[in-house]
């Protein structure tokens, strides 16, 4: 069935590319600038390590493509500087899937075509999803940096493990599990209620898992509140919440509906501190640092964690990284270049079969340092590690700890 | 209890924005019988014009307050003289249409510029919290309440007690007859949509007090909300606007209030096919005879 499916798009995504003459349909580069830059000798075609790096250049969601795209970038020209993998230059092939699933498989085969030994990609869940079906035919190493939603890794239905598929962050369940850890543990909640937006699978992600674990810890959630897309109206459910008289609000959202939430909360005089989960990044533009007292929340990476690439970002780019989805990118690069090191130290050649199967082990067995914590991967392929829990000084985020 | 009257007073506060705002599309709607689709998007302009005054330009939140007021009305105005006037003669559909463009133009164009994220409007004032009783109320519904009202209050005394308001009622009433009887209609129906818009733009303060930032899009759904109040109490009626409002903004609070947060679209829409089945004026609109 699920083969079936593969096919259909792969076809699909053929016809596709046939329509729209062939070879313009992905906004595609191979970088060779990253092979000629630092390489002293090794830079002859037979000698190089293709590793693809697929995501959104363009479109809606570019603001996670290009960061995870330049860290990754980054993360792999800083390899080819520092000689290499074994005295190979890596060769960086990256492509524009411009959020789309069908163009992402278009350009993964393409990749395919081109020799690639491994990917890093994709970023988004959807496009990461189809991209994940297609590359088990290739048995492709696949590292995506941001694709939280479980099925990318592991199917839970037919609880089979995508074998070459990994990521590098966090996912969506296990933050909300952390964060109710965090109140209970650390902070001495043990009353809690929740709020967040129905019908969208991060939300109700953490929501869920944040309310069994609360209560597993021996909390009481007082209240659960939900809200639509496109609602900015929260009073009225914060009103509820007031009513119950919790210590903390658990409020698992993207950052702009954070801010209307805090604002309506502070109005209405419901000011306990809130909780919340990566969503949060960039909240502190959207709330007073009243709102934001001792309110605490998870993220993969807590900007300052580490100069080093803080810098080589700006060096590299002009400019400040601009989210967390770049350390992703850089630790998925990171991740696949562990791989690829163990296949090419076993003296297998670049692009076989073997030498894929190599990399797929190395990276499931091993241990991973990363900006974001060092890893390593649990048995549905989701890297396991500690997560940063920042805090709100005077309004501006701060590490408080890993936890 | 508590919980019940803090509830109503978010229901309260909530359907006054709807009542500003349906006043305006009703005031329209009375007096050249369109649908002004473009309403919700100047409150829209208002939004980011609050912003602009207070986060790039630094001045205080009265100044802020005069120059969204201003820029709506003038708006308005503009819209009115570019893209209705010449068509003053065309069929309705016409102007319903353009009336759909220009609320297009008005959203792609603000997304251009300003960028799809939301603006953080800063606090035109300190947040407060007063108790009757063990009840806690806003200051900012209490400000929107009473502005609200008073709002409301000027516009009867215009509508009623005035010369201009009376030239209103008389072009409303038959267009070609006000002509003969000496009323200039161009500059009336300009003045209509002049004080239509001032209201969208104190729409558009309250709106920010409450829930303050500022998107591209944010003016569509409340328009849309806004018209559905204007129907319900019966379009072209001024107490009706404010009755339809109020209506929509408590139906909406009580629906999310019993844990049904994610139908309050639909019950809303819902009473709006119903209150058109049953009377279709809505609650206050005027039997209007089909002229032959």
């Amino acid at each position: 069935m699920k083969k079936m499916i593969t096919r259909r798009n792969f076809l699909a995504a053929a016809g596709v590319v046939a329509a729209a003459g062939v070879l313009t349909a992905c906004g595609g580069s191979s970088s060779s600038a990253a092979a000629s830059g630092a390489a002293s000798g090794a830079a002859a075609s037979g000698d190089t390590i293709k590793v693809g790096v697929l995501g959104p250049l363009t479109g809606d969601v570019s603001v996670y493509g290009q960061a995870v795209v330049n860290g990754a970038t980054l993360r792999l020209k800083q390899a080819n500087e520092e000689g290499g993998i074994n005295g190979k230059q890596i060769e960086i092939i990256s492509m524009d899937e411009q959020g789309d699933p069908t163009q992402a498989v278009t350009c993964f085969t393409k990749m395919c075509d081109q020799g690639i030994t491994a990917l890093v990609g994709d970023v988004t869940t959807a496009p990461t999803l189809a991209v994940a079906a297609e590359s088990a035919d290739y048995n492709m190493p696949m590292v995506t940096a941001s694709a939280t939603a479980e099925s990318v890794t592991y199917d839970a239905e037919t609880d089979t493990v995508n074998g070459n598929v990994f990521r590098a962050t966090f996912t969506d369940p296990f933050q909300g599990v952390k964060m109710a850890d965090y109140a209970c543990q650390k902070l001495g909640y043990t009353k809690a209620a929740v709020i967040f937006k129905k019908g969208a699978d991060y939300n109700e992600g953490l929501a869920e898992n944040f309310v069994k674990e609360f209560e597993a810890q021996g909390g009481t959630i007082v209240d659960q509140e939900s809200y639509s897309d496109g609602d900015v109206d929260f009073k009225t459910q914060l009103t509820s919440i007031l009513g119950k008289g919790p210590e903390t609000v658990f409020c698992p959202n993207y950052y702009q509906e954070v801010g209307q939430i805090l604002a309506q909360a502070e109005s209405i005089g419901l000011t306990v501190p809130f909780l919340g989960g990566d969503g949060w990044d960039g909240l502190e533009g959207y709330a007073t640092a009243e709102q934001l007292k001792d309110s605490y929340f998870c993220a993969n990476y807590a900007k300052g964690a580490s100069a080093d690439f803080e810098s080589a970002y700006k060096a590299e780019y002009g400019e400040d990284y601009p989210n967390g989805f770049a350390p992703l990118g850089y630790d998925a690069a990171t991740t696949v270049l562990y791989g690829i090191q163990a296949a090419e130290d076993a003296g297998l050649e670049a692009g076989s079969d073997e030498y894929k199967q190599a990399v797929i082990d190395a990276i499931a067995g091993g241990t991973i340092e990363g900006l974001t914590g060092t890893f390593t991967f649990d048995e549905h392929h989701d890297p396991v590690k500690s997560t940063a829990i920042l805090t709100y000084i005077d309004g501006k985020p701060e590490l408080k700890e890993m936890f | 209890m508590t919980v019940f009257f803090s509830q109503l007073i978010n229901g309260l506060s909530l359907g006054s924005i709807y009542a500003l705002i349906a006043l305006g599309y009703s005031m329209v709607y009375g007096i050249i019988l369109l649908l002004n689709f473009a309403h919700g998007d100047i409150i829209m302009v208002g939004a980011y014009m609050s912003w602009f005054v207070m986060n790039q330009l630094g001045l205080g939140p009265v100044t802020a307050v005069c120059a969204t007021i201003i820029v709506c009305t003038l708006l308005g105005v503009v819209i009115e003289k570019i893209a209705y006037t010449p068509l003053r003669s065309a069929p309705r559909i016409s102007l319903l249409i353009t009336a759909i463009g220009v609320s297009f133009f008005l959203e792609y164009t603000a997304e251009l510029i300003m960028g799809s994220g939301a603006k953080v409007i800063p606090a035109y004032f300190a947040p407060k919290t007063f108790y009757v009783g063990k009840v806690p109320v806003g200051l900012t519904s209490i400000i929107t309440l009473v502005v609200t009202v008073l709002s409301m209050l000027v516009l009867t005394f215009l509508v009623q007690k005035t010369k201009l308001g009376k030239a209103m009622r008389a072009v409303s009433e038959d267009m070609d007859a006000a002509r003969l009887m000496g009323i200039n209609v161009n500059s009336t129906i300009s003045f209509t949509f002049a004080v239509g818009s001032a209201l969208a733009g104190i729409g558009a303060v309250l709106y920010c007090c409450s829930y303050p930032q500022a998107t591209p899009t944010m003016g569509s759904m409340l328009g849309l909300k806004a018209f559905v109040a204007a129907v319900l109490g019966g379009i072209g009626s001024m107490p009706g606007a404010m009755i339809g409002g109020i209506a929509i903004g408590l139906c909406e609070c009580f629906v999310s209030a019993i844990g049904l947060s994610a139908w309050k679209d639909a019950v809303t829409f819902a009473i709006l096919i119903i209150v058109l089945l049953v009377k279709p004026t809505g609650f206050l609109g005027r039997q209007v005879q089909e002229k032959v």
